[in-house]
C-alpha cells in the first residue's frame, strides 16, 4: 500500500507528463491509413510530432490545423473545413482523428456540431471516416489522451453486433505502454491460442519501423476500420493497462461483449491470468509453447532474484507504466524508493511502496535524495539528467526514449518479455553492486568492489 | 502592444527581403499565410525559446499548458561549457482551473519557487497561446517579480499562434533588446570585443570559431545566444562589432543595437570556406574602423591564407571517394548556399538545393553557384517526389533536418543531418572538413550494399 501525495506545485520542473493531445494522435497512428490532426497552433503540431520522431525514429503523419490569432477569436470551424479538405486532397487518408487541444478548448468550440455541418457539407470528405476526440492539454497526460481517443473510436466506429453470433475473436484494448514489440507479441500468443486478435490501436502494424516499398503520407499498417466495427462480433475483451478500463466499459456497454481489465502482462503471475483467460475463451490447453516459456521465467526468477533483493529502484512514468515495473521489481525482492507517476490514478495506492508522488523529474530527484540514493533509475529519457547527476544507472523505457535505438521493439510482454527485462534489469544491478554504504546486498559484493557475481 | 511590435519586426528596414518589396507588398507582412491541413514547422513561441533557451545560466519558464513545454523541453541541441540550468524544463503546467481562475498568481509563484530553489541571475518567462487567450498579463507579473524579488524576471511575449518560428526568433530578439542588453557596465571592455548574433552553439560549434578569434586576438564578448551567460548578454552592448548569422533571425536586434549603442554590424555566415574567411575579413575591418590595432587586417589575412590552404589540403583527400555523387540539399537560409562550394570542391554535384526559407540574397548566391541552373533552386518538394528523386537515382544523398529523414531513408539513401538536431559542428574550416568527412562516412558506408539488395527469395 502506498500514500500518494500530490503537491500541486505551482512550478512543473523537467516534466515527466506529455500532453494529452499527443497521446491521442499516438492511439489514432494504430489505425490504418490514419493521419491525425490537431485542431490548434502549428507549434502543437510541431512539438507532438518531432517527439514521436526522435522516439519512433519513424516518419509521423500529423497535421495541423494552423490557427492563427485572427481564427482563435473568431472561431476555428473554417480552419477545420479546410485542413480536413486539404489532407483528404493530398493523402486520401481512411481515417482523420480529429484532436482539440487547449487552445481550440479554451475558446470553447463546439467542434463535434461543426463538424457535423462540415461533414455534410463536403462531398469530398464522404470517403474519409473523421473520428473527433476532445483532449485539451491542460487535462491530464500521454494516457489521458490515448484513453480518450480509444474511446472516441469505439463511439464513432464499432457497430452493434445485431444478434449475430460471436466469433473465435478476441479484442484487445492497448494501453499505451504497451509498445509496437509488446503488441506483436501479444498477437502471437493469442494467435497460438486459435484466436483472431483485433487490436485498438495497433502501433505493431505503423510504428513498428518497416521499410516500404513507395512513399505513403498515412500510416501503413496498424487495425483497420473494418476490424474496429467488427469488434462487436468478438467472444471477449482484454483490456491492458487500468486505463483502459473506461473504453473497455464502454466497448461491452455499445456491444455486449463481456471484458477483462488486465493490470500489466508483465510478470508470472500476470500473464498466468491472461494465459487462463484466453484458454479459457478459446477452451484449449495451453499450448507447450507457453509452459515451455513459463518454466524459462521461473528460472530467470530463481537466477536473477539475488541481484534484485533489497536494491534501491526509482521509476517514473505514466501511471501503468510505474505500475508495471514496480510490481515486477517488488515481486523479485527490490524495493522501490522513489515513485513518481505523471498523473493521479486510483490504483497507484496499491503500489508496492511507501509512497507515491504525483509529479515530475524534480520529485523524483528529491525522492532519491531523501532515500539517500538508488541502484537504479528506471525512466524515459528525460530521466537521463538526474541519472547524470547523481551518477546512477538508467534504464531506458517509457516515452520518450530518443537516445536509445529500439525503443519500439523494447519487449516486456509474456513469459519471454518478462524474462528478458529481468535479464536487462538484472545486468545493470549486477554490474553496479551498490550505490552507497547500506546497499550491499550480496555476499560477494560486500567490499563495493565492481566484481561480477560467480554463478 | 505586441501587434504594434509584430508589424515593426514585419517592416525591418535592415532587411534586403524587405527594402525589395513593393510598398503594398510590403504592408502584407512578411510572414506566410499557412494553409491549414498542408502546414509544417514550429510556432512563434518554438522560435523564441530557440533564440533563448541557449542562455544556460538562467530559469526559462513557460507559462502554459503542458504541451508547450512537456512535449519540447531539453530538445535542442545547444552545448553549454558552463551551467547546465537551461537544459531543466519549467513550466508552471496550467490546469483547468488556471484557465477559468486566471494564471496569474499561479506564475508568481512558480517565479519566486525557480529562484528559491536554483537561485538563477536571471527568469524568462515565455508567454503561450492560451496564457495570452485568457488575458494573463505576463509582463505586469514579471515587472511586480523583479521589484519584489530582486532578480531580472524577463517576459518574453510570442505566444505561439501570432506567427512562425521565425517571428519567435526576432521577438526573442525584441525581450532581450528590452529587457537585457545594456542593463550590466562590464569593466573589461576591450577594443577588440564582438557579439556574434543568431548563433546558438549546436553542437558546440563554437570551439570551431573561438579558436581562430583567439589567434588574432579577438574576444568574442557573447554569442547571441550560444553559450551565453546572462551577465554578457547584459553586456553585450559594449561590444565594437557585431556579426548576425543566419539573417532573418536576428536582424532587427543588430539594427536596434547599432542604433542605440553605435555598434557596426555586418551579416556573414561560418559555413562554407570562402564564406569563413570573407566572415573574418569583415570582423577585421569593422574593429580596425573602431580603432583597433591596424595590423588585424594583416594578421587576419595570414590566418585566413593559412586556414584555407590547409582546409582545400585536407579536402582534396577526399575527391577520389566523393566525385560525381550527387547530393540533394534540402535546408533552408544561409545553408541553401554556404556549403554548395565545398561540396563542388570535392567534386560532388548538388542536384538541387532548397530555397523555401531562404532570402533573395540567399536565392541570389545559390544561383550563382549552382552555375545559374535555376531548375537546380528548388522551393518546397513534396515528400512523394523527393522519394522518387532517391528511387529513380537523380539524387544519391540528402544533407536535411530532421523531418525528412525518413524520405531518404526509407528510399534505402543516405542521408546527413545538418539541421538544429545533428551532432557535429560543421562551423569553419574545420566544421567544413568536418561535414566532408560525415558525408564520406554516410555516403560509402557499406551498409547500403546490403540494405539494397532484394531478398535471396525475391531475386529474379
Amino acid at each position: 500500500m502506498a500514500l500518494v501525495i500530490n503537491h500541486n506545485k505551482p512550478l512543473s520542473t523537467s516534466p515527466l507528463k506529455t500532453s494529452a493531445p499527443l497521446g491521442a494522435a499516438m492511439a489514432f497512428m494504430g489505425m490504418e491509413g490514419s493521419l491525425p490532426l490537431f485542431h490548434g497552433s502549428q507549434g502543437c503540431t510541431a512539438f507532438a510530432l518531432v517527439m514521436m520522431v526522435r522516439h519512433f525514429r519513424e516518419a509521423i503523419p500529423l497535421q495541423t490545423t494552423a490557427m492563427n490569432e485572427v481564427s482563435t477569436i473568431l472561431g476555428g470551424s473554417d480552419q477545420v473545413e479546410q485542413a480536413l479538405v486539404n489532407i483528404v486532397k493530398r493523402a486520401k487518408p481512411k481515417i482523420i482523428g480529429l484532436v482539440s487541444t487547449a487552445l481550440t478548448e479554451t475558446r470553447g468550440e463546439d467542434m463535434k456540431g461543426d463538424l457535423k455541418l462540415i461533414m455534410a457539407g463536403n462531398a469530398a470528405l464522404a470517403d474519409t471516416k473523421v473520428v473527433f476526440c476532445s483532449a485539451p492539454d491542460f487535462d491530464g497526460s500521454l494516457e489521458t489522451g490515448w484513453g480518450k481517443a480509444v474511446g472516441a473510436m469505439i463511439d464513432a466506429l464499432v457497430e452493434p453486433p445485431k444478434g449475430a453470433a460471436p466469433l473465435k475473436r478476441v479484442n484487445v484494448l492497448a494501453g499505451c505502454h504497451l509498445t509496437p514489440g509488446d503488441i506483436e507479441a501479444l498477437k502471437e500468443i493469442i494467435e497460438d491460442f486459435g484466436l483472431e486478435p483485433v487490436i485498438l490501436p495497433d502501433l505493431s502494424g505503423s510504428l513498428d519501423g518497416h521499410v516500404p516499398d513507395a512513399y505513403v503520407p498515412t500510416t501503413l499498417g496498424g487495425t483497420t476500420l473494418e476490424e474496429v466495427r467488427g469488434m462487436g462480433r468478438a467472444m471477449l475483451t482484454i483490456a491492458v493497462g487500468e486505463h483502459m478500463r473506461i473504453s473497455a466499459e464502454k466497448l461491452h456497454a455499445r456491444t455486449g461483449v463481456p471484458y477483462l481489465v488486465l493490470d500489466r502482462l508483465t510478470g508470472l503471475e500476470a500473464v498466468d491470468r491472461l494465459m487462463v483467460a484466453l484458454s479459457t475463451a478459446a477452451a484449449i490447453p495451453v499450448p507447450a509453447k507457453y509452459r515451455r516459456q513459463r518454466s524459462q521465467l521461473v528460472d530467470a526468477m530463481l537466477d536473477g532474484h539475488f541481484y534484485f533483493a533489497g536494491r534501491h529502484l526509482a521509476i517514473a512514468g505514466e501511471p501503468s507504466f510505474l505500475w508495471t515495473y514496480a510490481k515486477l521489481a517488488a515481486e523479485l525482492g527490490a524495493e522501490i524508493v522513489a515513485a513518481v507517476s505523471a498523473l493521479p490514478s486510483p490504483h497507484l495506492s496499491d503500489l508496492p511502496c511507501e509512497r507515491a508522488v504525483i509529479g515530475d523529474f524534480e520529485d523524483l530527484e528529491d525522492q532519491i535524495l531523501e532515500a539517500g540514493g538508488a541502484d537504479l533509475i528506471i525512466a524515459n529519457s528525460n530521466g537521463r539528467l538526474i541519472a547524470g547527476r547523481l551518477g546512477l544507472a538508467h534504464h531506458r523505457a517509457g516515452f520518450p526514449v530518443f537516445d536509445r535505438l529500439g525503443a519500439a521493439h523494447q519487449t516486456t510482454l509474456g513469459y519471454r518479455g518478462t524474462r528478458d527485462l529481468i535479464f536487462t534489469l538484472g545486468n545493470i544491478l549486477m554490474e553496479r553492486p551498490s550505490h552507497g554504504h547500506d546497499a550491499c546486498t550480496h555476499t560477494e559484493h560486500s567490499h563495493g568492489d565492481p566484481a561480477i557475481a560467480v554463478g | 502592444m505586441l501587434k504594434h511590435k509584430i508589424a515593426e519586426l514585419m517592416n525591418e528596414p535592415g532587411c534586403a527581403t524587405n527594402q525589395a518589396k513593393s510598398d503594398k507588398d510590403r504592408k502584407k507582412g512578411c510572414g506566410k499565410q499557412l494553409t491549414p491541413g498542408a502546414a509544417a514547422g514550429g510556432c512563434a513561441f518554438d522560435g523564441a525559446k530557440i533564440a533563448l533557451q541557449p542562455i544556460t545560466d538562467v530559469v526559462h519558464l513557460v507559462h502554459g499548458p503542458i504541451a508547450c513545454e512537456g512535449n519540447s523541453w531539453d530538445g535542442r541541441n545547444s552545448w553549454s561549457t558552463g551551467s547546465t540550468l537551461y537544459r531543466l524544463g519549467f513550466t508552471t503546467d496550467m490546469q483547468n482551473l488556471d484557465i477559468v481562475n486566471g494564471g496569474e498568481k499561479k506564475l508568481y509563484k512558480a517565479i519566486k519557487r525557480a529562484i528559491a530553489r536554483h537561485n538563477p541571475p536571471a527568469v524568462f518567462v515565455y508567454q503561450t497561446c492560451v496564457g495570452a487567450l485568457i488575458g494573463d498579463d505576463v509582463d505586469a507579473v514579471c515587472k511586480a517579480a523583479t521589484e519584489r524579488l530582486g532578480v531580472p524576471v524577463v517576459p518574453v511575449n510570442a505566444p505561439g499562434f501570432v506567427g512562425s518560428k521565425n517571428l519567435g526568433n526576432r521577438l526573442g530578439g525584441e525581450a532581450l533588446f528590452e529587457h537585457v542588453i545594456g542593463t550590466h557596465e562590464p569593466d573589461d571592455v576591450g577594443p577588440t570585443d564582438i557579439n556574434i548574433l543568431g548563433e546558438y552553439n549546436v553542437a558546440g560549434e563554437l570551439d570551431q570559431f573561438r579558436p581562430l578569434l583567439a589567434r588574432l586576438g579577438i574576444r568574442l564578448r557573447c554569442s547571441i545566444t550560444g553559450d551565453a551567460r546572462y551577465l554578457d548578454v547584459a553586456s553585450s552592448h559594449t561590444a565594437k562589432a557585431n556579426m548576425v548569422l543566419c539573417s532573418q533571425a536576428l536582424i532587427t536586434l543588430a539594427r536596434k543595437m547599432k542604433e542605440t549603442w553605435g555598434i557596426p554590424y555586418f551579416e556573414g555566415s561560418f559555413y562554407g570556406i570562402s564564406d569563413t574567411s570573407d566572415a573574418l575579413r569583415n570582423i577585421a575591418r569593422m574593429l580596425v574602423e573602431q580603432g583597433a590595432d591596424a595590423t588585424l587586417s594583416q594578421r587576419t589575412e595570414a590566418l585566413i591564407a593559412e586556414q584555407e590552404a590547409l582546409a582545400w589540403a585536407r579536402l582534396a583527400a577526399y575527391k577520389p571517394r566523393l566525385a560525381g555523387r550527387k547530393v540533394l540539399l534540402y535546408t533552408g537560409g544561409v545553408k541553401s548556399w554556404s556549403v554548395i562550394q565545398a561540396l563542388q570542391e570535392v567534386g560532388m554535384e548538388v542536384v538541387g538545393s532548397s530555397v523555401r526559407k531562404a532570402t533573395e540574397a540567399d536565392k541570389k548566391k545559390a544561383l550563382e553557384r549552382l552555375g545559374g541552373d535555376e531548375d537546380k533552386l528548388a522551393d518546397a518538394i513534396t515528400p512523394k517526389d523527393m522519394y522518387a528523386m532517391f528511387k529513380d537515382g537523380k539524387a544519391d544523398m540528402m544533407l536535411s533536418g530532421g523531418r525528412s529523414q525518413f524520405i531518404a531513408l526509407k528510399a534505402r539513401t543516405p542521408w546527413l543531418d545538418i539541421n538544429q538536431e545533428r551532432h557535429h559542428g560543421y562551423a569553419c574550416y574545420d566544421g567544413m572538413v568536418e561535414l566532408v568527412r560525415q558525408i564520406d562516412l554516410m555516403i560509402n558506408n557499406p551498409v547500403w550494399d546490403q540494405v539494397r539488395k532484394p531478398a535471396p527469395w525475391e531475386e529474379a
